[in-house]
């Protein structure tokens, strides 16, 4: 621990060490290293978030992240290990997050359950299995996703430092990001997407199989939330133990609202994730109370995006510049949460 | 390989082109539970035609335009255009087949832009090319003067112009039978005579144009020929222009003027409105002046969504008046709260029973523990499951103190409502108090309201029943597009004079 | 009602019971255990000797703390998911509080549990406010509340109520003897105040729920607040009221994780009974004298499976799977029943 003068001292969070300590470790931040470390971090959260986001803008609120990230995690790095393959391992991971979005989806369509008391009762009991079922991997060391310096680029100074020396798994993320933008803005079926979350009866009367379509979205939602799993266990932190992903998922669902179900400002919700736990990281030694309490930043920003898109003031702004509004935060999908039947 | 637009163009060629062309709707049924909705409904359209469907709420036109444009399927029946059966098991297969339908409150999709709405649901390559769309928009939409800014959110627009959005992009898939549901709702008048001018236009080059309506006044200034329905069945087909009475007439079925009533002293003022004005959503409901003494009995008349409603929650404080005053009993309520107009004697009953009165789930001695004014902390239940036992029998409640309000039926829910009200009223404001009922509830219904008014009880009711405005009623003001048409004297007048009034038009 | 329907309800009550039994017993047989010994050495975890049922009962009582409020919460309508945050927020303020307030047992214990509710009230009246003044969804808003509760508790035990000299997440100084709990007996955690306050929580929302104008209001905002509204009830006002209430019980609950349980300030104060008490309510299907009974299950099968870990080596999160899958059933097959009935009476 750091001790300090007490005219040196800094205020409020900053506790007990001076603050040329502290602009030591500021500085760390923004070597190359660390930035390169905050976008290879980012990636299980961009595949989860992404993910999610096409969820919910079909209408349908898949609240299991927490359980789903943490089951797939398990079994992407439980398969890997076993058959030795990463590439078998992320497709298992992707199946199990599928596998929940469609029981999500099933009990919300078919049964006409709260998705909201579903998908928190699959979060308990996926974390519970994770926990149970990943006993024996606890310890090991397995498959992990081999790095892959694209030839090039990675040697472009700075840029090509932080963002292209890593592997396919943070590459892939990248590559989400673009895709999922392209699809739901510039294609038909991203525009019938938009139409079955914001308006079901409208897309329904345009001759849009809405049912059909959620099912598909909220299990491809869940299969990237898996494919988060197995970019954590295979690639981020190496291997299995209990409660591994904690918390990852919740914090997923945060950005998405932070983020306005848009996948690009949600992208940069999950790098700037990263970058706060870069900052948690590299000043850890100097406030460890402050590293502690950095990467719950995500919830108040997300209640405040949440309080302000409802307040009249933000609807008038944005009603006279459509483009403002759009950088703050939007509107959640009207439709969301909501079963749609034709009768 | 012809482009997927130049095909569309090409089937919109076709459809305004081809000769002869006939709609049929032969024998079309359909029930939702006990309700016969449609009953063996034939009706036979020729091309070019503007056809108007008028009736009531609940008279079935709803579902049966439903079941042209896929959205819920026909127990039996079949539609044929031009000699060929149409599948119309979904909106998609509908609209392939010609059939498209303008909702009543335009479907888009407000948050994206005119050209995303435009290609919703449209056929053709995986990727988006907007400028196309927007290039189809502006080719399908000039002909009728419209003019659309494709990248600005649909929630810029007026409800007018999402209807020519609509009307356009149905076009634009080939529409050869046009179906527009109630689409004068919410629109503004000039924005409607831009609408009749587009439809007559579309009508000259060969469509079929259904215009559903239950306002008299519209279908005899818009269309050739029409079809009234009530009771979910086809009471006649007539062409047009013809005398509005026999479509009166035929709406509503025979008016039975009303016995003679016994005569209450009126008393001093319970309700006094001077220039009220009440909006709620885009309803303004402008300058109301009205005093209403004790023991008078007032009907509101006039087509869903012409203001009654919320002159109902105006005088309940559920709408806040912008300027003017309301006085209750001679203590002025302007501006006060809904509590304190219940506190004051007022007491309202909404039509949705089980949404707006009842609660799911609560028994029927809940309900009178809910409504008694017994306010102490614990609940007696044995004392109140005596009291909700009495009341039953005095109502003559079918049910149990037990039962769950949601198992009640309808003439007992209500029966329950009215139980529920408290002694001493100076106010007592109803939404169709009757709707759905049989006559043997509909009668009793009306034996307790007038016991409120024989205690003086100020009643102020709006009924789409024009036999219960003429039988109970005093005085009825008749609403018309959010302002009071005019104001009669029930026992002076007939119930066709009502019917032309409602329907926006003074009787000669 | 017929014989049939009945037997349907039956049905629909054992099957989920059976087919979580069967779950289990698989999920042991893969574990390579034996089901029978399992299951008895699982209720010897939980109940065997004095000290054991002592365990058991401490770690019931927060667990039932919390699915008390949340009866209220639910009732109300609200997906109280906030309500981790509460217990936090109650564990914090009753640390605060043994830290602070000198005195006897007579005066720290009760000061403890004082402010233990009071912290939790506050965090839950912000969520209520969240909801009726600015219009944030109930589950978002609480959910964002949970984990600044959690970091407020993580900065607190790292930051200024560390221990002398180590800035360690494992908790603060333990509290000194009066500011905890009294106990009963020997070498074991059992206060009689954790058991009655518990106890006089189930008993306080059954007849809240059952008995009172209050709860039966808070019942009529919770199905439909329009018709509730239209009734004359101030539906912000009692939708706040359910979110005090649960805060209370909740803060409470943290207070009883404090000063009777870890008798100091971790950064997991909450134990996660808020979210294990969403569940139990669930099972309970939202009925508080199910409440006491469905938590003693959830806590038997945890601490159970704490043994089989010990003695066969088969992992303790077990009990939470069984209890999961259990609930997960329920809640299908009561879908699944209610679909069949809406059939029927279409057809």
């Amino acid at each position: 621990m750091a001790t300090a003068t007490t005219e040196e001292k800094g205020t409020g969070l900053i506790l007990g060490a001076t603050w040329s300590e502290f602009w030591a470790a500021w500085g760390d931040v923004f070597t190359v290293a660390s930035l390169g470390s905050m976008v290879a971090a980012s990636g299980p959260l961009i595949y989860a978030t992404v993910g999610e986001t096409i969820t919910e803008k079909a209408g349908v609120i898949n609240l299991s992240l927490e359980g789903s990230i943490m089951l797939s995690a398990m079994t992407g790095f439980g398969t890997a290990f076993l058959v030795n393959n990463v590439l078998i391992g992320f497709l298992a991971a992707a199946a199990v997050g599928a596998a929940i979005a469609a029981l999500i989806a099933f009990a919300s369509i078919e049964l006409r359950l709260d998705q909201i008391a579903v998908g928190f009762v699959l979060t308990l009991l996926a974390v519970d299995l994770s926990d149970y079922l990943g006993n024996r991997f606890v310890g090991e060391a397995g498959p992990a996703v081999p790095a892959w310096p694209i030839p090039v680029l990675s040697d472009i100074p700075w840029v090509g430092e932080i963002l292209f020396d890593h592997n396919l798994a943070v590459y892939g993320s990248f590559v989400l990001i673009g895709v999922a933008y392209i699809f739901i803005y510039r294609t038909r079926g991203g525009l019938e997407l938009q139409g079955i979350g914001e308006r079901p009866e409208g897309a329904f009367a345009r001759g849009v199989a809405v049912n059909k379509m959620r099912y598909f979205y909220t299990i491809l939602g869940g299969a990237l939330v898996g494919v988060a799993g197995a970019a954590f266990s295979l690639d981020q932190k190496l291997g299995w133990r209990e409660g591994s992903t904690r918390n990852l998922g919740w914090i997923a669902l945060a950005i998405v609202i932070f983020g306005g179900w848009h996948p690009i400002r949600v992208a940069i919700g999950a790098f700037l994730f990263g970058f706060l736990q870069v900052v948690a990281l590299k000043l850890q030694p100097v406030f460890p109370g402050l590293s502690q309490v950095l990467p719950s930043i995500p919830f108040p920003m997300m209640i405040l995006a949440l309080v302000v898109v409802y307040t009249d003031w933000f609807r008038r702004l944005g009603d006279r510049y459509p483009r403002l509004r759009g950088i703050l935060a939007a509107d959640p999908p009207s439709g969301i949460g909501v079963a749609f039947h034709p009768e | 390989m012809p482009s997927p637009s130049s095909r569309l163009r090409s089937r919109l060629a076709t459809a305004l082109d081809s000769s002869d062309m006939s709609l049929l709707l032969e024998n079309i049924d359909k029930r939702f539970g006990e309700v016969h909705a449609n009953n063996s409904i034939t009706i036979e359209i020729e091309e070019g035609t503007l056809h108007g469907l008028l009736g009531e709420n609940g008279a079935g036109k709803s579902t049966l335009m439903k079941v042209l444009s896929g959205f819920i399927d026909r127990d039996s029946g079949r539609v044929l255009l031009d000699g060929k059966e149409l599948d119309l098991s979904s909106p998609k297969t509908a609209i392939r087949a010609g059939v498209g339908m303008l909702h009543q409150d335009p479907l888009v999709f407000l948050p994206l832009s005119v050209v995303d709405n435009f290609l919703m649901g449209s056929p053709g390559d995986r990727f988006l090319d907007r400028a196309e769309g927007a290039a189809e928009l502006r080719r399908i939409s000039e002909p009728f003067g419209f003019n659309f800014n494709p990248d600005a959110p649909a929630r810029t627009l007026t409800v007018g112009e999402r209807q020519q959005l609509e009307i356009v992009r149905l076009l634009w898939l080939g529409a050869k039978v046009l179906i527009l549901d109630e689409p004068t709702t919410g629109i503004s008048e000039i924005q409607r005579v831009d609408l009749f001018a587009t439809l007559r236009q579309l009508a000259a080059q060969g469509m079929i144009v259904i215009f559903v309506s239950h306002k008299l006044e519209e279908v005899e200034e818009l269309c050739q020929r029409v079809t009234v329905m009530r009771q979910g069945k086809v009471i006649g087909e007539l062409d047009l222009p013809t005398p509005a009475e026999r479509l009166v007439e035929m709406m509503f079925g025979q008016v039975i003027v009303a016995s003679d009533r016994p005569q209450i002293a009126h008393g001093e003022p319970s309700l006094v409105l001077e220039a009220t004005t009440l909006k709620e959503g885009n309803l303004m409901v402008a300058d109301l002046s009205l005093s209403v003494a004790k023991s008078e009995v007032i009907g509101l008349a006039g087509l869903e969504g012409s203001g009654q409603r919320t002159f109902l929650g105006g005088c309940t404080g559920l709408v806040p008046a912008l300027s003017g005053t309301i006085t209750i009993g001679g203590k002025p309520m302007t501006k006060r709260h809904y509590r304190d107009f219940m506190r004051h004697g007022v007491h309202y009953l909404p039509a949705g029973r089980l949404e707006e009165g009842l609660v799911e789930g609560l028994s029927i001695t809940e309900h009178f523990i809910l409504a008694g004014d017994d306010k102490s902390f614990f609940v007696d239940w044995d004392a109140a499951r005596e009291g909700s036992e009495k009341n039953i029998e005095h109502f003559s409640i079918k049910g149990f103190h037990h039962s769950p309000a949601e198992s009640l039926s309808g003439g007992n829910q209500q029966r329950l409502l009215l139980a529920m009200m408290p002694p001493g009223l100076k106010l007592l404001l109803m939404e169709h108090p009757t709707r759905g009922l049989d006559i043997e509830s509909a009668d009793w219904v009306w034996t307790q309201i007038l016991a409120r008014r024989e205690e003086g009880t100020a009643i102020v009711f709006a009924s789409a029943d024009l036999d219960e405005l003429l039988r109970y009623s005093d005085r009825i003001l008749v609403f018309f597009n959010g302002r009071i048409l005019k104001e009669v004297d029930a026992r002076s007048t007939t119930g066709e004079q009502l019917g032309y009034l409602i329907g926006g038009k003074e009787p000669e | 009602m017929t014989s049939q329907t009945s037997a349907a309800r039956w049905g629909a009550t054992i099957a989920p019971i059976a087919l979580a039994v069967v779950v289990a017993v698989v999920l042991l047989l893969l574990a390579g255990a034996n089901p029978l010994e399992s299951f008895k050495l699982m209720g010897e975890g939980a109940f065997s000797g004095w000290s054991k049922t002592g365990e058991t009962l401490m770690a019931w009582v927060p667990l039932v703390l919390a699915a008390a409020g949340l009866i209220i919460t639910f009732n109300a309508g609200l997906w109280n998911i906030g309500i981790e945050g509460q217990i936090i927020l109650g564990g914090i303020a009753a640390s605060w509080a043994a830290r602070e307030v000198g005195g006897s047992s007579w005066v720290v214990v009760p000061a403890a549990i004082i402010a233990g509710a009071l912290g939790g009230m506050l965090w839950a009246l912000l969520a209520g406010v969240l909801k009726t003044r600015f219009r944030v969804n109930e589950i978002f808003g609480g959910l964002g509340l949970d984990f600044v509760a959690a970091s407020l508790a993580v900065y607190l035990v790292i930051g200024p109520w560390s221990r002398q000299g180590v800035a360690s997440t494992s908790g603060t100084d333990l509290f000194r003897e009066e500011a905890r709990l009294p106990t009963i007996l020997e070498n074991n955690r059992l206060s009689l105040v954790a058991l009655g306050l518990a106890v006089a929580a189930v008993v306080f929302v059954f007849y809240l729920m059952k008995g009172t104008l209050f709860g039966l209001r808070l019942k009529a905002v919770g199905r439909n607040p329009r018709s509730a509204f239209l009734l004359g009830i101030p539906t912000s006002r009692y939708m706040l009221g359910a979110f005090a209430l649960c805060g209370i019980l909740a803060g409470i609950a943290g207070s009883m994780q404090a000063i009777g349980f870890h008798f100091k300030l971790i950064p997991a104060i909450s134990g996660g009974y808020g979210f294990l008490g969403i569940l139990v309510v669930l099972l309970a299907a939202f009925r508080a004298a199910w409440i006491a009974p469905v938590a003693l299950f959830f806590i038997a099968m945890s601490r159970g499976s704490t043994l089989l870990d010990l003695r066969l080596d088969v992992d303790s999160a077990l009990g939470g799977v069984i209890t999961g899958i259990l609930v997960l059933l329920v809640i299908l097959g009561g879908g699944w029943q209610l679909r069949r009935l809406k059939r029927k009476a279409l057809a």
